[in-house]
């Protein structure tokens, strides 16, 4: 593999952003441009993908500065698997975006931002570097500043506000953490940081670190209970950026785990319990809080929270097999929740509220989409074959292998409770008649609109749900490549000797 | 056999979309997948019978263990038989039971579907492939009982049964896992040939546990019945299939799969003694208090189910061939009753028992039906029903023999009591609806189509001839199927074993039975007085705790998610003072030594008051541009502290930076009024101890990292390469645009953004029908 291309998947989303932002009112041409983009960039991170899995990891040096003295970024199963993932939604919500969002929006670059947010996402899973990490959740926070506020609706700026404070708090502890780390040893460079960090005698700072590291991350990953500010905002924006945001933003949180504590801190026994403990709280308060909202967009948001406890869990474990259950998760519940995010937006297209209480009969109405979203519904449960239940089984095994049964517990709670929201949610949207009420003046409605428009409104999920229903019935091949990123994750040698020694340079 | 099981799966998904090729094909199609399955299976029996066990196996998802590994023996047999045999007659009832229906379609393909998941569940060999159908089961049964889903009490019934079987599905997807990862595997039949693993192995409690959990929720076991009888809000041919002749026993089907293995552990028998003894009783004389047909059928079910689990739990090669034979005796009458109680629903609009009377005149094949099947159900000799009381009988009077006399006495008892009110309950609705005489308006009725009254007739002379000529079933189905169970073959079922105790008993509850049905008429006020106990029924338990559940769900949720940012601020900063609390105390190491430490400059201690007291005017200040001037006089002084420590470079950058904030600050603020106080001193006196003792704990982190050594390889990489390789004098510069440019360019691109948000917060404003 050529190093380059790791390059490709975070350059080519800036030139992008930038080509689009050349076309500031040209709001025709930014939507071909953004679908047109989006699909180049999955190829280009499909690319990578199989690269990378065909010939092992791969690093690149920003500036050709030998490791660990530059930025090196670093392409592995897990890496390249998230980047071709946010690739995917990020298709799907481009062409959602393209029907959904609003003229006055994409007048004031929504589209640039976006593909921005992309890249800020891309640069973060790629990155093999602590500091560059933080630029890109800089990124990250700033453009989904941006978008949460694009339009300037008082809801959305309430949400902004809740968003950007206490993200910009798990910034500075973040950015606290990495101060540590640096004193401690000197480097920024992950790999460069792994090796180090053992020979460190002040033990205390190097927990302190950790510690520091989990709040941060926690915040971002809406881990209990630090997750307030995933609820504040999450039903504030335009769907398509709901539909980004719930399927990506908290999945970097999770990210930044997996790499940090099994890198750097793969020994620390007080993490572990402290993520497992999190995790389990996480997925019951996510649970009880969805089980109460009306409102479709709020549901699915705590249902994001619910299911990072099924993720974080399995890095609590820290087993292999709960590695695999919790990369296996991670695969099917980016794909779903983008998803779900999208469907909210088509309900609120066809019948001009997302409130359970409103909705309903769109059996009667359109059965087919009715069945198109029984898929992202019925994959969210994990009702087998479908994608959710794959990953259950090696969370479960992984809980009882450790002999964890306040685990198992909290995941039979979390799938039971899951299963009847969503069984709940389909009585009120599919099966309910219609309530009475009338949707807001003036709301241009699902069947008023052209059928190309109608077109783009269904064709991302379409798309995304046959990702899932892949993920779902070819589960063989996603547990293998779950698995490999398990072992890649449980001995990082390999990780390290690629951005350290890479080819040429012998290691030691 | 892989191919058997998606058939329907196949049908379900293909049918409806072909049925406007051929409409007049539409019923033809969907009756021949359960009818051709039926058939193959039954070319199946010979082998059976000669003692193979057929097997199929198919990789699927190898990595996790879970494979299409298929076993056709005795049991699963003798369930196929039933779920297809069944299905057929069903599928016929329902093309002439909602005719004309416009979804049809939709309701022939999840009854495919449902019955391919069955199929699945019995042919499954690894419990982690049953869990799959058992899921799928659970599904296909919400979809069915939420058919009528304008109504909102199917709505409610469907959730209520997803809810509770849901439970039980993860309690054996739990099961399934602890089978295979501390047992070693989760092939059922490995899992009974070694028992031992099961009854002493690793967390066996827990898994026999979570299998009665999994079994009960499914098989409606007290406490968890109360799904079923509303379940009966489903179409009739639903109530028939699906909730009372076959998916109900899969609960039952599990308990007898893992029964060779645990027969005999203390926990195992008494539990499913006692259990599905309570739950058959329990029913069978709830039965006798309801007026509704299909009521008394779902409480009769129950009991059913309760006496299967009863015999399972007894575990005797007795018990196991009269559960075996009950099976089959249960699914015809039952099946029977509920068709025939559908055709009445269906003719007079009513299923009352207290309004029906004398249909026979109307339609005669159904009532002949009917009252084969409550003859059946009552056990009477000849009828298939007592070959199945008797062998209960037997099993119960089995532990006098041995010496049990109590037990067996209390367990005969149990069992006596739940027949004679089964037999009532048979009667009621069997023969009442149609003895007696005719009120009126029931005259001008007439006889439904064949398609209709035909299915139920093939249910009852099969009750009929199965009860002549028991070994038609011996074995072929009944003897393998014990031999699946780790029995050898009893002897041969029989019609007549003479006069004995056990042919007592038939005729004491016969008797007592048709004494307490022509003793206690159905009426509403029975049902009245059974409403009076509704306060503390199961079901009212399950529907007011899960109404305090959401109380505390909503008292949960709103008490971390209040809506105001400073108390997620505070809550987030507790945390994080907490968990570096209590690593602090751990291991407190703290190697600061004091006096270096105090051996400070003038001008070092000069800045220093300088910056606490543009701390201090920051935090206190009333107005906004003052506590931005604070902040600006605390940066000067960061800044001077790098000059004084060599650091000329930073300091250049940083002053540059500060000044440039202040400046924006002043602007943009300017406008603002001061500020608002809206908190009391309460919580600002909180807010200042733990924003000291954060502070406290930063400051220790940072004197511990300032002691510790740094390695400097990277720093003096960059001070040794700045000229030589980057060509640049200042290092900070160098540092910025070469050694870490990415990092500089990617902060160019979030002020950018950040421009983007500005402008378009200052410009931006939708107009209102624009939202969204």
């Amino acid at each position: 593999m050529s190093p380059q291309l790791i390059f490709w998947p975070v350059l080519f989303q800036l030139l992008l952003a930038v080509a689009l932002l050349f076309l500031w009112r040209k709001v025709q041409v930014q939507r071909a441009v953004s679908i047109a983009g989006s699909t180049v960039a999955v190829v280009l991170s499909a690319a990578l993908f199989t690269l990378t899995l065909r010939d092992g990891i791969g690093t690149v040096q920003a500036g050709n500065w030998p490791a660990p003295f530059g930025i090196a970024l670093v392409s592995d199963t897990l890496s390249s698997l998230l980047v071709l993932l946010t690739s995917l939604a990020g298709l799907a919500v481009s062409v959602f975006s393209s029907a959904s969002v609003t003229g006055a929006r994409l007048k004031f670059g929504y589209f640039p931002v976006f593909h921005i947010l992309l890249m800020g996402l891309n640069g973060a899973f790629l990155t093999g570097d602590l500091f560059n990490l933080y630029v890109w959740f800089e990124v990250i926070i700033i453009c989904s500043f941006v978008l949460i506020t694009l339009g300037t609706e008082r809801k959305q700026l309430e949400g902004a506000v809740k968003y950007f404070t206490l993200n910009m708090l798990a910034s500075i502890i973040f950015l606290t953490a990495i101060a540590v780390i640096y004193g401690l040893t000197g480097s920024l460079n992950l790999a460069d940081i792994s090796i180090q960090i053992a020979a460190i005698e002040n033990r205390f700072l190097v927990e302190i670190a950790a510690v520091l590291f989990f709040v941060g991350f926690g915040i971002k990953s809406a881990v209990f209970p630090l997750y307030f500010w995933l609820p504040a905002s999450y039903h504030t924006p335009p769907d398509a950026v709901s539909a980004i945001f719930g399927g990506l933003l908290t999945k970097v949180g999770v990210y930044a785990y997996l790499r940090i504590f099994t890198l750097i801190f793969a020994g620390d026994a007080f993490i572990r319990e402290l993520l497992v403990t999190a995790a389990i709280l996480t997925i019951v308060s996510g649970a009880l809080g969805a089980l109460i909202q009306n409102n479709l967009r709020k549901v699915f948001s705590y249902l994001i929270v619910c299911h990072i406890g099924f993720m974080i869990v399995g890095i609590g474990l820290g087993t292999e097999t709960a590695y695999a259950g919790t990369v296996s998760y991670l695969i099917h519940d980016i794909v779903v929740k983008t998803n779900l995010f999208l469907v909210a937006g088509l309900i609120f297209r066809v019948k001009g509220s997302v409130s359970l209480r409103d909705i309903g009969g769109l059996y009667k109405r359109y059965p087919w989409l009715s069945l198109l979203i029984a898929v992202p519904l019925f994959s969210l449960v994990g009702i087998p074959p479908l994608s959710g239940f794959w990953p259950k089984i090696s969370l479960f095994g992984a809980a009882t292998e450790t002999r964890s049964f306040w685990v198992l517990g909290a995941l039979i709670f979390g799938s039971v409770l899951t299963l009847i929201i969503v069984a709940k949610v389909w009585a009120a949207a599919v099966w309910k008649e219609p309530s009475g009420k009338n949707p807001p003046v003036k709301m241009v409605l699902f069947d008023q609109i052209s059928k190309e428009r109608r077109i783009l409104y269904v064709l991302p999920i379409v798309l995304l749900s046959l990702v899932s229903l892949y993920i779902g019935f070819g589960a063989e091949h996603i547990q293998e490549i779950a698995g490999r990123v398990a072992a890649d994750l449980i001995n990082p040698d390999a990780y390290i000797e690629a951005v350290l020694y890479p080819a040429g340079k012998s290691s030691p | 056999m892989l191919t058997a099981v998606l058939s329907g799966f196949v049908a379900a998904l293909v049918l409806p979309r072909v049925m406007h090729v051929l409409p007049r094909l539409q019923n033809l199609l969907w009756i021949a997948v359960p009818l051709g399955l039926c058939a193959w299976f039954a070319t199946k029996i010979p082998a059976v019978a000669r003692g193979e066990v057929l097997r199929e196996s198919v990789a699927w998802v190898p990595s996790l263990g879970v494979n299409l590994d298929f076993v056709i023996d005795g049991l699963s047999l003798l369930f196929a038989l039933m779920i297809t045999g069944i299905g057929s007659l069903v599928f016929i009832y329902t093309s002439a039971y909602m005719k004309g229906h416009r979804e049809l379609d939709k309701f022939y393909a999840y009854l495919s579907m449902f019955m391919a998941s069955m199929l699945g569940l019995v042919l499954a060999d690894g419990l982690m492939l049953m869990f799959v159908f058992w899921e799928l089961t659970s599904i296909s049964s919400f979809f069915l009982i939420g058919f009528k889903n304008s109504e909102e009490a199917s709505r409610k019934s469907a959730l209520t049964a997803l809810a509770v079987t849901g439970v039980g599905g993860m309690g054996l997807l739990a099961a399934a896992v602890i089978a295979k990862s501390a047992m070693g595997t989760d092939s059922l039949e490995a899992l009974s040939a070694s028992g031992e693993i099961l009854r002493e192995g690793p967390l066996s409690g827990l898994l026999i546990a979570l299998v009665f959990l999994a079994a009960f929720t499914k098989s409606a076991q007290f406490p968890f019945h109360f799904w079923l009888p509303g379940a009966m809000k489903a179409p009739t041919p639903v109530s028939t299939y699906l909730h009372s002749a076959t998916m109900v026993k899969a609960g039952i089907f599990l308990l007898l799969r893992f029964s060779p293995g645990l027969n005999g552990a203390p926990l195992w028998n008494d539990a499913l003694m006692i259990v599905g003894g309570f739950t058959m009783a329990y029913a069978a004389v709830t039965a006798l208090f309801k007026t509704d047909m299909k009521s008394i059928l779902a409480y009769t079910t129950i009991s059913a189910l309760g006496v299967l689990t009863f015999l399972i739990g007894i575990g005797t090669s007795a018990a196991l061939t009269a559960a075996l034979v009950f099976i089959l005796v249960h699914a015809t009458y039952k099946a029977t009753l509920f068709l025939v109680t559908g055709i009445v629903d269906h003719e007079t609009g009513t299923r009352d028992v207290t309004a029906l009377r004398g249909l026979r005149k109307v339609m005669m094949p159904v009532a002949a039906a009917a009252v084969i099947a409550a003859l059946s159900s009552a056990g009477l000799p000849l009828s298939f029903g007592f070959i199945g009381k008797d062998l209960i009988y037997e099993s119960t009077l089995e532990f006098w023999g041995n010496g049990a006399l109590n037990l067996g006495l209390v367990l005969t008892a149990v069992a006596l009591i739940t027949n004679v009110f089964l037999l009532h309950a048979g009667f009621v609705v069997g023969i009442r609806p149609f003895s007696g005489k005719m009120p009126d308006r029931f005259s001008d009725l007439h006889l439904p189509s064949p398609l209709m009254w035909v299915p139920p007739l093939i249910l009852a002379v099969l009750c009929l001839l199965f009860g002549l000529v028991p070994a038609l079933l011996e074995s072929g189905i009944v003897h393998p199927s014990l031999a699946a169970l780790g029995f050898e073959a009893e002897p041969a079922l029989k019609l007549w074993h003479g006069f004995n105790t056990v042919l007592l008993l038939s005729g004491v509850t016969l008797a007592l039975g048709t004494a307490v049905y022509f003793a206690v008429r159905p009426s509403e006020k029975l049902e009245a007085a059974l409403d009076r106990w509704a306060h503390i029924s199961p079901e009212t338990v399950f529907r007011k705790g899960s109404h305090l559940f959401r109380l505390f769900s909503r008292k949960w949720t709103l008490f971390f998610q209040n809506g105001y940012l400073r108390y997620y601020v505070l809550m987030i900063l507790i945390v994080l003072t907490g968990l570096i609390g209590s690593r602090m105390s751990g291991a407190i190491d703290l190697n600061v030594n004091i006096l270096t430490l105090l051996n400070l400059s003038a001008y070092e201690i000069a800045i220093a008051i300088l910056l606490i007291i543009g701390i201090t005017v920051t935090v206190f200040t009333g107005s906004r541009l003052t506590a931005v001037l604070g902040m600006g006089v605390v940066g000067y002084s960061i800044c001077l502290f790098f000059v004084f420590y060599s650091a000329p470079d930073l300091a250049m950058t940083q002053f540059t930076i500060d000044t440039l904030t202040v400046i924006l600050f002043v602007l943009v603020l300017y406008r603002l009024p001061r500020y608002l106080k809206l908190s009391d001193m309460r919580s600002r006196a909180r807010d200042w101890v733990i924003a000291s003792v954060f502070g406290f704990m930063l400051t220790l982190i940072a004197l511990a990292a300032v002691e510790e050594g740094t390695n400097r390889e990277t720093s003096e990489y960059y001070a040794d390469n700045a000229y030589l390789l980057a060509k640049g004098k200042n290092i900070v510069n160098v540092i910025l645009v070469d050694f870490r440019g990415t990092d500089t360019m990617v902060e160019i691109v979030v002020l950018g953004v950040a421009a983007v948000g500005v402008f378009s917060l200052l410009k931006l404003r939708l107009k209102k029908p624009d939202v969204k």
